[in-house]
Formats: C-alpha cells, sequence, structure tokens
C-alpha cells in the first residue's frame, strides 16, 4: 500500500501538486490583475467624458472592484419561477470555467528557468480557439433558461456574432501560423526574434514582430477580439438601450458576477493573444542593454495593458453598430479580405523562400 | 492512470449519449450531446491525437452544436405530440435497431473482438514530428485527392444550401453602403434661389411630396 502510494506520488503526483500550485498562481494573478484592468476600464471610460470614474473606495478608487466583489457575493441570489433552475446556474459557471481554462496554455516569460506556462501544449493556439468557442455556450444557455424574451434575443444575436466573426478570427492566426511553422505559442513569440528589421540588419526590435508583417491582419484580428467578447462597439447581446441587459437581465449577485468575471477574463485572453501572435509576447521592443535586462514577464504585462487600453479606448468613443452592419462587416468584408490574406501569406512565403 | 481516465471519459460519453435519447426537454438533449462530443474529445487526447481532439471541439462543439442548439430553442416543441409519434413509430424503430443488433452480435460471434482495429497498432509516428505535422504531411501528400474531394464535396453542399435558401424579395429597402458612401454635394444637394417674398418648392421635395399624396 506504501510503496504504490509511493510509486504514484514519484509518477504523478508531485506533476500533479506542482500543476496545481501553478494554476492557483496563475488563477490569483490573473484575478488580481484583472480588478484593475476592470477599475482601469471604467477609469479610461470617465476620462474620455471628463468624469473622475469611480474615486471613493479606497485611494483614487483603487479598492472599487474589491467592493464591488463583496457586494455581489453577500446580494441574494434570484432565480425567476419559469427558469430552467439547472441550465441557468450552469451558464454562468461554464462562461467563467471556460474563459479562465484558455488560460492553461498562455506562456507569459521563458528566460533561464524554462517556459512560465502551465501546459506547454503542442497546439496551444487551437486550444485557445476551443476554449474560446465555447464562451457562446454560457451566453445561449443563460438566455434560453432564463424563460424571458429579452434574455433570448440576446442569446440568439451573441449566438450568430460569435459564430461569424470566429471565422476571420480563425484565418487570421492561420495567416500568423503560416508565418511561425507551429502551433506552440511559444513557438510563436520565439518566431517574432527575427523578421523585417534584422533581415535589413538591424538589432532584433519591434518591427520585426508580426504586426508589421501582417498589418491588416493585426486591424482585422483587433476587431474580430472586439466582437468576439461582445465589447462595445460590438455589444449587441448587452445592447442596454434594446435589450435592457440582453442574456443577463434576469441574472443577480454571484451568477452575474460569474458572467461579468468571464467576459472580463475571456477579454484579457484575448488581449494576451493579440500580444502573442501580433506583439512578440515578452520579447523587449528593442533587445539593446537596459531594455533586455527587464523581466520578460513585465513586458508581457505592459503590452497587455496597452492592448486593453486600445479596447477600453474603443469602448468610449465608438457608437454602437446596428445589428445588420455588424453581419456585413463580418461575412462581407472581414471573411474575404482574411481568406486573400491566407492565400497571399502562403504565396509570398513559398515563392519568396521564406516558408519555415 | 491512463486507464482511469479511459475508464472516466468513455463512462461519461456513453451516459450522456445515453440522455441524449432518454432526455426528455431537446435542448438538455443537445446539451448532453456536447458533453459526449467533450467526452470523446477527451479520449482523443489520450490517444495521443491531440490535433484531432482540437478539431472535434472547434468544429463539433463550437459550431455545429451551437447551430443546433439554435435551431431546436427556436422550435416550439409540443411533448405529447412526440410521445404519441414514439408509439407510432416504436415498431419501425425496433425494427431497425434489431437489425444493427443482430448484426453487431453476428460480428463479434464470427470473427471475435481479436481483429477490431483498435487492436492492431497504428503505425508510430516519428519522434522528430509532431501530431499535427505527420497529419499534414499524410493528408497533403498521399490523401491528396481525397482531401481535395472532401472539400468539393463540402463546397458543393454550402453552394447548395445557399442556393436553396436564397430569394430576392422585391420592394425591400436595403442599405447601400457603397452608395452611401459615393453620396456627394453633387448628388444629395440642390442649390435655389428663392426671390425675395416667394417660395418654390424643390424638385426633389416635389416628387415626394406626390408619393406621399
Amino acid at each position: 500500500m506504501i510503496d504504490a502510494l509511493a510509486t504514484f506520488m514519484t509518477d504523478y503526483g508531485w506533476t500533479l501538486l506542482t500543476l496545481v500550485g501553478f494554476s492557483l498562481l496563475m488563477l490569483l494573478g490573473l484575478l488580481f490583475i484583472i480588478a484593475y484592468l476592470l477599475l482601469m476600464d471604467r477609469k479610461v471610460w470617465a476620462a474620455v467624458q471628463m468624469r473622475r470614474g469611480p474615486n471613493v473606495v479606497g485611494p483614487f478608487g483603487l479598492l472599487q472592484s474589491f467592493a464591488d466583489l463583496l457586494k455581489f457575493a453577500f446580494k441574494e441570489p434570484l432565480i425567476p419561477a419559469g427558469a430552467d433552475k439547472a441550465v441557468f446556474l450552469l451558464a454562468p459557471l461554464a462562461t467563467a470555467t471556460c474563459a479562465l481554462a484558455a488560460w492553461a496554455v498562455i506562456p507569459v516569460n521563458e528566460n533561464g528557468l524554462g517556459k512560465w506556462v502551465i501546459s506547454d501544449l503542442n497546439v496551444g493556439i487551437l486550444y485557445i480557439l476551443a476554449i474560446s468557442s465555447l464562451g457562446v455556450y454560457g451566453v445561449i444557455m443563460g438566455g434560453w433558461a432564463s424563460n424571458s424574451k429579452y434574455p433570448f434575443m440576446g442569446s440568439l444575436r451573441s449566438a450568430a456574432q460569435m459564430v461569424s466573426y470566429e471565422v476571420s478570427i480563425g484565418l487570421v492566426i492561420i495567416c500568423v501560423l503560416l508565418c511561425v511553422g507551429s502551433l506552440n505559442m511559444t513557438a510563436i513569440v520565439n518566431s517574432q526574434k527575427d523578421g523585417i528589421g534584422t533581415g535589413l540588419g538591424l538589432a532584433p526590435s519591434l518591427i520585426d514582430w508580426h504586426w508589421l508583417a501582417l498589418f491588416p491582419m493585426f486591424v482585422v484580428f483587433f476587431i474580430s477580439a472586439l466582437a468576439e467578447t461582445n465589447r462595445p462597439p460590438f455589444d449587441l447581446p448587452e445592447a442596454e438601450s434594446e435589450l435592457v441587459a440582453g442574456f443577463m437581465v434576469e441574472y443577480a449577485s454571484t451568477p452575474y458576477l460569474l458572467f461579468m468575471l468571464g467576459e472580463y477574463v475571456a477579454i484579457t485572453t484575448m488581449c494576451a493573444l493579440t500580444t502573442i501572435l501580433f506583439l512578440g509576447g515578452w520579447l523587449p521592443p528593442v533587445d539593446i542593454w537596459p531594455l533586455n535586462e527587464v523581466p520578460g514577464i513585465l513586458w508581457f504585462l505592459l503590452k497587455v495593458v496597452a492592448v486593453f487600453f486600445m479596447f477600453a479606448m474603443v469602448k468610449a468613443f465608438v457608437p454602437r453598430y446596428r445589428y445588420d452592419q455588424l453581419m456585413r462587416l463580418g461575412w462581407k468584408v472581414f471573411l474575404p479580405l482574411s481568406l486573400v490574406m491566407v492565400v497571399l501569406t502562403a504565396g509570398v512565403l513559398h515563392f519568396g523562400g521564406l516558408a519555415p | 492512470m491512463t486507464a482511469g481516465f479511459f475508464y472516466l471519459f468513455s463512462v461519461l460519453a456513453v451516459g450522456s449519449a445515453a440522455m441524449v435519447i432518454l432526455a426528455k426537454n431537446p435542448v438538455h438533449a443537445v446539451l448532453f450531446l456536447i458533453l459526449t462530443f467533450f467526452n470523446a474529445a477527451g479520449l482523443f487526447v489520450l490517444l495521443g491525437a491531440e490535433f484531432l481532439a482540437m478539431l472535434l471541439i472547434v468544429v463539433y462543439v463550437g459550431a455545429v452544436a451551437v447551430l443546433f442548439l439554435f435551431v431546436v430553442m427556436m422550435l416550439d416543441v409540443d411533448f405529447a405530440e412526440l410521445k404519441a409519434g414514439f408509439i407510432k413509430n416504436a415498431k419501425v424503430g425496433a425494427l431497425v435497431g434489431g437489425v444493427v443488433l443482430a448484426e453487431l452480435v453476428a460480428l463479434f460471434a464470427f470473427q471475435g473482438l481479436t481483429l477490431a482495429p483498435a487492436r492492431t497498432a497504428a503505425a508510430a509516428i516519428p519522434s522528430d514530428l509532431s501530431n499535427t505535422e505527420a497529419l499534414g504531411r499524410l493528408i497533403y501528400t498521399k490523401y491528396v485527392y481525397f482531401f481535395q474531394g472532401a472539400g468539393m464535396i463540402l463546397l458543393v453542399a454550402m453552394i447548395g444550401a445557399i442556393v436553396l435558401t436564397l430569394r430576392h424579395r422585391e420592394g425591400v429597402k436595403r442599405q447601400s453602403i457603397s452608395e452611401q458612401v459615393a453620396r456627394g454635394p453633387a448628388t444629395a444637394l440642390e442649390v435655389i434661389k428663392v426671390p425675395s417674398g416667394g417660395s418654390v418648392i424643390p424638385a426633389a421635395a416635389k416628387v415626394s411630396v406626390r408619393a406621399a399624396e
């Protein structure tokens, strides 16, 4: 018995323990950062509208997100009488879990200690694509289980929207993968160590990253990421002027908190994905002395926050799209554009002899 | 450990597949179907086919099942009518099910389990290749015609679906983005000299007034 336990521990136990430890570390760090990203979102929005934003709880309102957390957690969860109870409660849980699960394969740094990632999956980017496509289930289930017409309409809109924009995100990712030659997230970042700049004989710098070589795709990816995460100007599933709060109308308290959390985690995932695919992950902007001594994780964080800043600014000053315009943009503009770019990228790589 | 996960995934897959048929509510049935897909993907991961597993989730769970759910949610399902249909069709269903069961039993009785394809190990992937790369090399070289053929069939199906459902209705007002963008002062503005004390109705307004009447 003891022997069996010892074998189990040496074979699986320690791996399991380290995995659980790393996952907890990642989750805590992520949730802490998201608490402040949420505050930043509100502050940026307020600044654009010349307001102060949350400034009461803690110095400069720095504890606002934690106050919100307590408020959500201690309120009474309401379940409508006509709701499908099991599905109604499963929906926010599915949203939050799927959103958090994506962070299992996102690498945040690589140094002498190795890769800073929970699971260095060979098909990392596909895993992200698969998990992010599951985000739609929370919305559909929540909208249907509420048994009410506004949530249902919100969920119908959202289902069509997320499926549409997934197509263009997939094609953009294919463009990047063609340049990299691997589905591994770490390999995608490392392939950006050389590129246009080093080809011209310069030191490795930010012009080597994919954003320049694949600039149209960078723009398409950013806009599709907004649509995929239901951010303004594409927040039609919860358009308050039309649908009250969309699929979240009937939710209160902790289930609502889980929806909100899932949404912000998904947004952060998209920011991290933009950073990894196009902005060189943890690579310093110019590989010279003072900059390349900075730990890679700081560069990674900085880039994620910068992309999130763009998300917040777009929310503040772009008016909401109409539903048919949204569909037109997805299917009639982005889909053909990204398809042509896949062919173009493959052609340039093949005939230019640049294929990895 | 691997065996434990195998039993976990397969029991859950079989159980949720049974629930797809047994669930009274069609939306619950589709949700159980999604759980089945998940467990099948888990089994693929155990086999070392992580690419296929991810593809299963992206395609089936991420797209196909969403559309299922979409359609099922919009249907107004009458359970009493469904049950009446069950009794009417039970004979045909039992017949088809019985034939399939008899075939399976006959297969096992004559061939035994030893010749099942799972028992013959597939050729090992060279260790320097990743799963995805090995699959790509096989699909785009040896099986390229089959691959292209499958692509053509899907394309035909897609175009067929579009042709069947596309209809141009007359008299529907549509927004034409290019027309809006091309609109300039020359086409949108009419400058009229109004004599002092008099009044002029512009040509465009006359048309709209007549239309309103």
